[in-house]
C-alpha cells in the first residue's frame, strides 16, 4: 500500500466524524484510528510512523539551504553517506521487521544501510565505507532528496 | 484547479510558471540541481526537491528522479517548461502512468509533431502548406536520391526527421555534395538522436522564420494568437523576436491562422504549441511544430493580453478555453531581447556572480529574469538570464522602449550580449522590418 494512498485515508478520518477506519485490499490492510481524547491520529501499521510531507526547511524562507537535509552544523564528525536519489526513506526491510542497522553497529562497505523508495521500486542504499555508524539522520517513511545526509559513519 | 505543480525546469521559464501558479493559487514544487539550490523560484518554492548533480542528464533529463519528487511531494500535475523533457513523449506518457497530470499535450500528439517526417503528413493533409520536398524518408539508392534532389530543384536541405531546433540539418548545392551529405547527416542524427531517419527539402535562399502561436483545451477548441517573426538568429540561435510579423498582409495572416488552428482540432492538440513556418515571396511554408510553451511567449501575451502559461495550467485542469477567436485581436507591438551570459563579441559564455542587477523599467516594459544581485550563474546550463520585452502602439515606439531600457540595465559580473541587442535596436535593415534568417549572421560577420 503505497504512502500516498494512506495519507489519502487519514485526511478521509479527519474530515469525518469517524474513530476509526479499516481497509483491506487483497491481502494488505490498514487501520487508522482515532482517540477520543483527540490525540494523534495513529496506525496500526507500525513502523511507518507517519508524518506530513515536509515542507522542506527552506521553505518560504530565504536562506538557501537545501531542503529537508539535517542541519549542517549540528551531528557527529565523520564520513555522511548521502542519498543517491530522491524517495521515501524506510530503515527496515518491511513495516516490523528488525532496521538494516542501527547507531552503534560497525558496517562494511557494501553492506545494505536502508531503502529508498522510487516509482514503487526498492533501492537497497549501501554504505560506500566501513566503520561504525554514529548517526542515523533521516527519518523512517520521510521523503529525502537527492544529497541528503542519511547517516554518519566513523571509519 | 490544480491543488499542486511540480515544475521540471529551471531559471527563467521555471519563476514564470511559478507565478503563473502562485496567480491561481496552485501550489508549488521546486525540483533543482545540486548547482540550483539558490534558484530564485526555488527560494519561494512551497516546497524543494533537489533531484540531481548539476548535469542535466542527471537531473533535469532524470525521469525518474523527476517523477519520484511528484511523488514525495504529492504534485498534482507536472509542467515541463521548454526544453528538457518538454517535447519528450516517453516522459509525458511517464508522468501520466505514474498518476499526474502532463502540462502540454497528449502524448501521441508529441510523439507525432516530434517525428519531422509525420508532423509534415499531418499537416498537409490538414491543408498547411509544407516545404516541397521528400515528403518522406529517404531510402538507400542513391540514384533515387539524386532524382529527387533534380525534382525539387538545388539548393536542397537534408534535415534528421528525429531533429528539429536547427540541429541535424546539411544544405546541398549540388550533385557532387549530395550523397556524402545524406551519408554524414545521417550518421550524426543517429548519434544524437537515436534515430539515423532522413528527409529532403527545397532550401529557401532568404526566407524569414514566422510562427504562429496556438491554444488548445480538452473540449475541442482551439485558437490561434497569431505570429511573431523570429527570424533574427545566430547558428539557429533565436536572438530577438517581435509581434506580430511585420509586412505581413492581415487576411494572409488570419487565413494561415485559421489553418493551424484547425489543424490543432484535426490532430487532436492540447495545451500551448506553435506552428513554425519558412515565409518566402509571399508564401508560407510549415518546418515543423513545437508542442511546448515557447521561450518567446511574452510578446504574443503582451500583444494579446492572453496569459498563456496561465491558460496552460487551465487547460491542464481540465478548464474550457475562456475566450473564443472573434474575442482575441493585436493591440501594438512588441519585442523581446533575449539576455544571454555571453560575450558580447565571441559569445563564449560568461557564467559567474551577478554583482548588481538592476533591471530597467517604465511603461511597456516587461523582464523575465530569475536574476537578483548576488546570484551566480551556473556554468551548466544554457546562458539565457534574462528576457526585456517591450511594447509600444507601434513597432518604432516598441523598439524606441526596447533600446531606453536596454540603456537603463545593469548586469555587473558577467558578460552579457546587451551591446549585441543596442546595435541591433539602430540596425537600419532591422528598423526597416522583414529582415531574414541569414541577416544577422551576414551582419556579425562583417
Amino acid at each position: 500500500m503505497d504512502i500516498r494512498k494512506v495519507k489519502k485515508l487519514i485526511e478521509l478520518l479527519e474530515e469525518s466524524g469517524l474513530a476509526e477506519l479499516e481497509i483491506t485490499e487483497g491481502e494488505e490492510s490498514v487501520r487508522i484510528s482515532r482517540h477520543t481524547t483527540g490525540g494523534p491520529v495513529q496506525y496500526a501499521m507500525p513502523p511507518m510512523q507517519y508524518t506530513a510531507v515536509p515542507a522542506p526547511a527552506a521553505a518560504a524562507s530565504a536562506t538557501a539551504g537545501t531542503a529537508g537535509s539535517a542541519p549542517a552544523s549540528s551531528g557527529p564528525a565523520g564520513h555522511k553517506v548521502l542519498s543517491p536519489m530522491v524517495g521515501t526513506y524506510y530503515e527496515s526491510p518491511a513495516p516490523g521487521s528488525p532496521n538494516f542497522v542501527k547507531v552503534g553497529d560497525q558496517v562494511q562497505a557494501g553492506d545494505t544501510l536502508c531503502i529508498i523508495e522510487a516509482m514503487k521500486m526498492m533501492n537497497q542504499i549501501e554504505a560506500d565505507v566501513a566503520g561504525k555508524v554514529v548517526a542515523a539522520l533521516a527519518k523512517n517513511g520521510e521523503p529525502v532528496e537527492f544529497g541528503q545526509a542519511l547517516f554518519v559513519i566513523e571509519p | 484547479m490544480l491543488d499542486k505543480v511540480l515544475i521540471a525546469n529551471r531559471g527563467e521559464i521555471a519563476l514564470r510558471i511559478q507565478r503563473a501558479c502562485r496567480e491561481l493559487g496552485i501550489k508549488t514544487v521546486a525540483v533543482h540541481s545540486t548547482a540550483d539550490s539558490s534558484l530564485k523560484h526555488v527560494l519561494l518554492a512551497d516546497e524543494t526537491v533537489c533531484i540531481g548533480p548539476p548535469p542535466s542528464s542527471q537531473s533535469y533529463l532524470n525521469m525518474p528522479a523527476i517523477i519520484s519528487a511528484a511523488e514525495v511531494t504529492d504534485a498534482v500535475a507536472i509542467h515541463p517548461g521548454y526544453g528538457f523533457l518538454s517535447e519528450n513523449a516517453d516522459f509525458a506518457e511517464r508522468v501520466q502512468r505514474s498518476g499526474f497530470i502532463f502540462v502540454g499535450p497528449p502524448p501521441e500528439v508529441i510523439r507525432l509533431m516530434g517525428d519531422k517526417i509525420s508532423a509534415k503528413e499531418a499537416m498537409r493533409a490538414a491543408n498547411v502548406p509544407c516545404v516541397p520536398g521528400s515528403d518522406g524518408p529517404l531510402g538507400e539508392d542513391g540514384d533515387e536520391i539524386m532524382k529527387m534532389a533534380r525534382s525539387i530543384g538545388y539548393p536542397v536541405i537534408i534535415k534528421a526527421a528525429g531533429g528539429g531546433g536547427g540541429r541535424g540539418m546539411r544544405v546541398v548545392h549540388g550533385d557532387e555534395a549530395l550523397l556524402s551529405a545524406v551519408t554524414l547527416t545521417r550518421s550524426e542524427a543517429g548519434a544524437a538522436f537515436g534515430n539515423s531517419t532522413v528527409y529532403m527539402e527545397k532550401y529557401l535562399e532568404k526566407p524569414r522564420h514566422i510562427e504562429f502561436q496556438v491554444l488548445a483545451d480538452a473540449h475541442g477548441n482551439a485558437v490561434h494568437l497569431f505570429d511573431r517573426d523570429c527570424s533574427m538568429q545566430r547558428r539557429h540561435q533565436k536572438v530577438l523576436e517581435e509581434a506580430p510579423a511585420p509586412g505581413i498582409p492581415d487576411e494572409l495572416r488570419m487565413k494561415m491562422g485559421a489553418r493551424v488552428a484547425e489543424a490543432c482540432r484535426e490532430i487532436g492538440y492540447r495545451s500551448a504549441g506553435t506552428f513554425e513556418f519558412l515565409y518566402e515571396n509571399g508564401e508560407f511554408y510549415f518546418i515543423e511544430m513545437n508542442t511546448r510553451v515557447q521561450v518567446e511567449h511574452p510578446v504574443t501575451e503582451l500583444v494579446t493580453g492572453v496569459d498563456i502559461v496561465k491558460e496552460q495550467l487551465r487547460i491542464a485542469a481540465g478548464e474550457k478555453l475562456s475566450f473564443r477567436q472573434e474575442d482575441l485581436a493585436v493591440r501594438g507591438h512588441a519585442v523581446e531581447c533575449r539576455i544571454n551570459a555571453e560575450d558580447p563579441r565571441t559569445f563564449m559564455p560568461s557564467p559567474g556572480k551577478v554583482d548588481v542587477w538592476h533591471p530597467p523599467g517604465g511603461p511597456g516594459i516587461r523582464v523575465d529574469s530569475h536574476l537578483y544581485s548576488g546570484y551566480t550563474v551556473p556554468p551548466f546550463y544554457d546562458s539565457l538570464v534574462a528576457k526585456v520585452i517591450a511594447h509600444g502602439d507601434t513597432r518604432e515606439s516598441a523598439i524606441a522602449r526596447m533600446r531606453i531600457a536596454l540603456t537603463e540595465m545593469v548586469v555587473d559580473g558577467i558578460k552579457t550580449n546587451i551591446p549585441l541587442h543596442q546595435e541591433l535596436c539602430q540596425d537600419a535593415a532591422f528598423l526597416q522590418g522583414g529582415t531574414d534568417i541569414h541577416y544577422l549572421e551576414k551582419k556579425l560577420r562583417v
